[in-house]
């Protein structure tokens, strides 16, 4: 016999699974009114965002299948990406052939990287989430190094503009622009009006079909079965800690190019700063999508780029238009991803305790029919 | 001699210490094709450990491997590891499920063992990039599954079955372990306790499926605390004590009482009891629980009602996985658990360990390891560890109780004195608890216990996987220490006759209720009818 529910009661339990999409839906119902933003506005700025950002989020998936949490991680594969952008910047090999070349050439590295934080990883089973955070920050270190004093002293760089004027070290600011939407106006079409990049999309499409393909594979069994129990997993011959390795290599390579993807459409490289956060914002975007740490979907991804990015659309005219600041929209930035994620993994400990409770209730619910 | 002469199995002068603790000595059987044996024996007997042995356990290699030989087919082996022993179709269905919940039944069927559809990326990143062929699996899965002739879902989700099935689920996998150029196909079958979690149908359906296997030439190795089923089902029955084997008799004609007889095989000495009447007049309820429920998984208690008096030695009893493990496990607060918990008077909040604690409880769990002691410290913080906790024993206070410094002097004192009292075996008191026997490391717990001097306190299972020295000794200590400081003990346990030797009254459990209590001097026949009487086909061995 199971627990029987009222509509009610129903409710209250879709909105606690639901509670950050909900919260967000609300902040957007307030927020569009208020930044007075036409409807086709809103539509060409969110797909922007969607071209930029779905790539890199798509590539958490796979470690969470793997039970492996959110792969803060992936900014090692965003440096990777960076550091392919520099090469060909400098080379000068323009367009998609250059984007080509950058993501090949920030293959290797992402896997290296991704090998690396894999075996840590194995290392700090059950607290991969903060480790690969760290290791984030201790990486960055490294390109830092790379980048500020490696390039030119040891790895010729030619092209004066990417160097500092002290004669190495690359330039704060890179511009891109021989790949300056490169693959965004590939296959551009107009719809209503509304410029929709083609290419991109059906880049990101290819890539959400081979997530969907890929959990069909034994290797995506492997990693969901993985994820479940790694005991079990092991005792059934699976190769545990290769499979994990495995999955974050994966992310830190798709990572990469998402990377790739995303600069290419915003144009110019920070080139210390663009990859910091960039893990962090796609985590938050994906949590406000639905996902958990322990299970996330292709549509989690979607929702998540919408109500993220589109509270950050309106909220700096709605600040500006309801207490004359447009500096809340940056705020809010920053402030919300930080909190979106903290709210999320508390949920996700509130719900495993609520769903035990669950089961105690089912029990007495039971005893009750029984006596 | 043809293939078939060759016995499937054969341990020859199996021996096993665990430092220095003999736990398995000079085994020697062997196996046909198609052959069930049943395996019994108390708690701690040895039969586990057997299995470890004849499956390569990692546990066995890391504590110095094992004496005695193990041959297959007439050929020696000795398995490095589990799988090893897979690939040479030798299978075990563990007491504890190793299933994936969020798998359905074929998914865990076939874990690992996936038929696979080609694709060309498995030319460049390798073959599990190959897709699994979910048609061939659920065929794969079906036809196991049918071979055990039960009703079972392959479609549902484990997380969504009765135990029942979830065993049925585990079954079928090892079934399906089809000859491959890796695996030798499943010749033998380990079935470690698989009824106990069963309802009465479940058992029967599954006991017909263990004989239609032994038909199709599987043999089976069955261990089982149920002596009628092994008397139904077994063509030979093994007996096991103490590390060795009393007995190897064909199951043709065995009564249930022989083979309880052999199990126990000392008569149980009624005159060595001693005998005392608990005045239940004068002295108070001191614990009282109201329709306790608790979910701890394997051992759900739906509603207990139990009063325990001030002073006495209350046991509870029952079958494993009835539930009587799950009530200090719950009025503790180790599970979510529901009802009214009153304790001198005072009602105590569940699901908060602290406030168990805090009113003077305390509880030596049955899990040593996981929740009893802290393996890699000393055995002084073992037992000061609580103590110092909950009570700041063992503290000393300067600035007036701001500053708080261990009293190292009265804890190595206080631990002397219980390594003295329970003869606990260690070089010093300043040994890891991780380095101590099982029976040791059960001393430690309860000198834990002591150490808080507790107003009442719940000992679960505290003879298990001890040996027989040991047992006398822990009994006799918590006898003693209820005689000399008046605490109330709760002890939890499966063996009968331990309950009756020092306990005053005894409840039995059934299906999470306390199915009747009776004094400890009630003649174990009484006791018999109770745990039988929820399911007539449960024999229980000490109650003859």
């Amino acid at each position: 016999m199971t627990l029987k529910m009222t509509p009610s009661k129903r409710l209250v339990r879709f909105m606690a699974n639901n509670t950050v999409p909900i919260l967000f839906l609300i902040i957007c119902a307030f927020g569009i009114p208020l930044s007075g933003y036409s409807a086709n506005y809103l539509v060409s700025e969110i797909i922007v965002r969607l071209v930029r950002n779905s790539f890199l989020i798509v590539s958490l998936l796979i470690p969470i299948l793997a039970g492996m949490g959110l792969n803060f991680g992936m900014t090692l594969g965003a440096m990777a990406g960076q550091i392919g952008l520099i090469f060909i910047s400098d080379w000068g090999i323009v367009g998609i052939p250059g984007m080509v070349l950058a993501m090949i050439i920030s293959t290797p590295i992402s896997m290296l990287l991704g090998w690396w934080c894999g075996k840590i990883l194995n290392m700090a089973k059950g607290r991969e989430m903060v480790t690969s955070y760290i290791i984030g920050f201790f990486m960055n270190g490294i390109y830092q190094l790379v980048v500020l004093y490696g390039m030119g002293p040891v790895i010729p760089i030619r092209n004066k503009a990417l160097v500092l004027p002290r004669g190495y070290g690359i330039r704060n600011t890179v511009n891109l622009i021989g790949i300056r939407k490169a693959l965004d106006s590939l296959l551009a079409i107009r719809i209503f009006g509304v410029l929709v990049p083609l290419a991109t999309f059906i880049l990101i499409a290819l890539l959400c079909l081979f997530v969907l393909w890929f959990k069909k594979t034994k290797l995506g069994q492997d990693m969901r079965a993985v994820g479940q129990d790694m005991e079990v997993a092991r005792a059934a011959g699976i190769r545990v800690e290769h499979t994990r390795i495995v999955s974050i290599v994966i992310s830190t390579v798709f990572a990469g190019y998402g990377m790739i993807i995303y600069l290419q459409n915003i144009g110019t490289l920070n080139t210390y700063n663009s990859h910091m956060q960039i893990g962090m914002f796609s985590v938050a975007a994906l949590l406000v999508g639905g996902a958990t740490v322990a299970k996330a979907n292709i549509r989690n991804v979607f929702l998540g780029v919408i109500l993220f990015h589109l509270m950050f659309i309106v909220s700096p005219m709605a600040g500006k238009n309801l207490i004359g600041q447009a500096q809340l929209g940056e705020y809010f930035r920053v402030f919300v991803s930080y909190g979106v994620i903290t709210i999320s993994l508390v949920l996700y400990e509130v719900r495993k305790k609520r769903d035990l409770a669950l089961a105690g209730q089912t029990l007495a619910a039971q005893q009750e029919v029984g006596a | 001699m043809s293939v078939h002469d060759v016995p499937l199995l054969e341990m020859k002068h199996i021996s096993k210490d665990f430092f220095g603790n003999q736990v398995l000595n000079d085994i020697n059987f062997s196996l046909k094709r198609g052959e069930i044996l049943g395996l019994v024996g108390e708690n701690g007997a040895g039969k586990s450990t057997l299995m470890k042995i004849l499956f390569g356990m990692d546990e066995i290699h890391q504590t110095g491997g094992y004496g005695g030989d193990v041959l297959i087919e007439g050929t020696k082996v000795s398995f490095a590891s589990p799988s090893d022993a897979l690939a040479r179709g030798i299978g075990m269905v563990h007491q504890e499920f190793s299933l994936l919940p969020d798998f359905t039944a074929t998914e865990n069927i076939m874990l690992n063992r996936e038929p696979l559809t080609y694709t060309w990326l498995s030319e460049v990143f390798g073959p599990r990039m190959n897709v699994l062929n979910r048609k061939e699996m659920d065929a794969i899965a079906k036809a196991a599954i049918g071979r055990l002739n039960v009703k079972l879902d392959h479609q549902m989700l484990v997380s969504e079955m009765p135990v029942g099935h979830k065993q049925f689920t585990e079954i079928a996998r090892e079934l399906s372990k089809e000859a491959s150029e890796t695996s030798e196909g499943i010749k033998l079958l380990v079935l470690d306790e698989p009824t106990a979690v069963l309802s009465e149908q479940e058992a029967d359906s599954l006991l017909s499926s263990i004989k239609r296997l032994s038909e199709a030439g599987i043999a089976i190795i069955f261990i089982t605390h149920r002596l009628q089923e092994i008397i139904d089902v077994c063509d030979t029955i093994m007996v096991m004590r103490d590390g060795m084997i009393i007995k190897t008799v064909p199951a043709q004609g065995v009564a249930v009482t022989d083979i309880a007889h052999w199990m126990v095989g000392r008569q149980v000495d009624t005159s060595k009891r001693e005998v005392r009447t608990f005045d239940y007049g004068s002295s108070p309820v001191i614990l009282s629980l109201q329709n306790l429920w608790v979910n701890m998984p394997g051992e759900t208690v739906r509603d207990v009602t139990l009063d325990v008096h001030k002073g006495e030695i209350l046991g509870i009893g029952g079958m494993a996985g009835q539930g009587k493990l799950g009530i200090p496990n719950g009025a503790m607060g180790l599970f979510p658990a529901g009802g009214t918990v009153t304790f001198e008077g005072q009602q105590i909040m569940l699901n908060n360990p602290r406030n168990f604690l805090d009113a003077g409880m305390a509880f030596v769990s049955e899990d040593r390891r996981g929740v009893g002691l802290l393996l890699d410290e000393s055995l002084e913080w073992n037992v000061a560890f609580t103590a110092m906790q909950v009570q700041e024993k063992f503290l000393k206070k300067y600035l007036g109780g701001l500053i708080q410094w261990r009293d190292q002097q009265q804890i190595e004192e206080e631990t002397a004195s219980y390594v003295k009292q329970l003869e606990i075996r260690c070089v010093s008191t300043k040994q890891k608890a991780k380095e101590l026997s099982g029976g040791n490391q059960q001393k430690v717990c309860l000198a834990k216990a002591f150490a808080v001097n507790p107003k009442l306190l719940f000992v679960s299972e505290p003879t298990r996987g001890i040996d027989v020295g040991a047992k006398a000794l822990v009994l006799k200590a918590l006898r003693t220490y209820n005689e000399e400081s008046g605490t109330t003990i709760v002890m939890i346990s499966s063996e009968l006759e331990e309950l009756r030797s020092i306990c005053d009254r005894i409840a039995i459990i059934s299906d999470g209720k306390v199915f009747g209590t009776l004094p400890a001097t009630a003649p174990s026949a009484e006791f018999g009818l109770l745990m039988v009487g929820q399911a007539s086909t449960q024999d229980w061995g000490g109650a003859v």
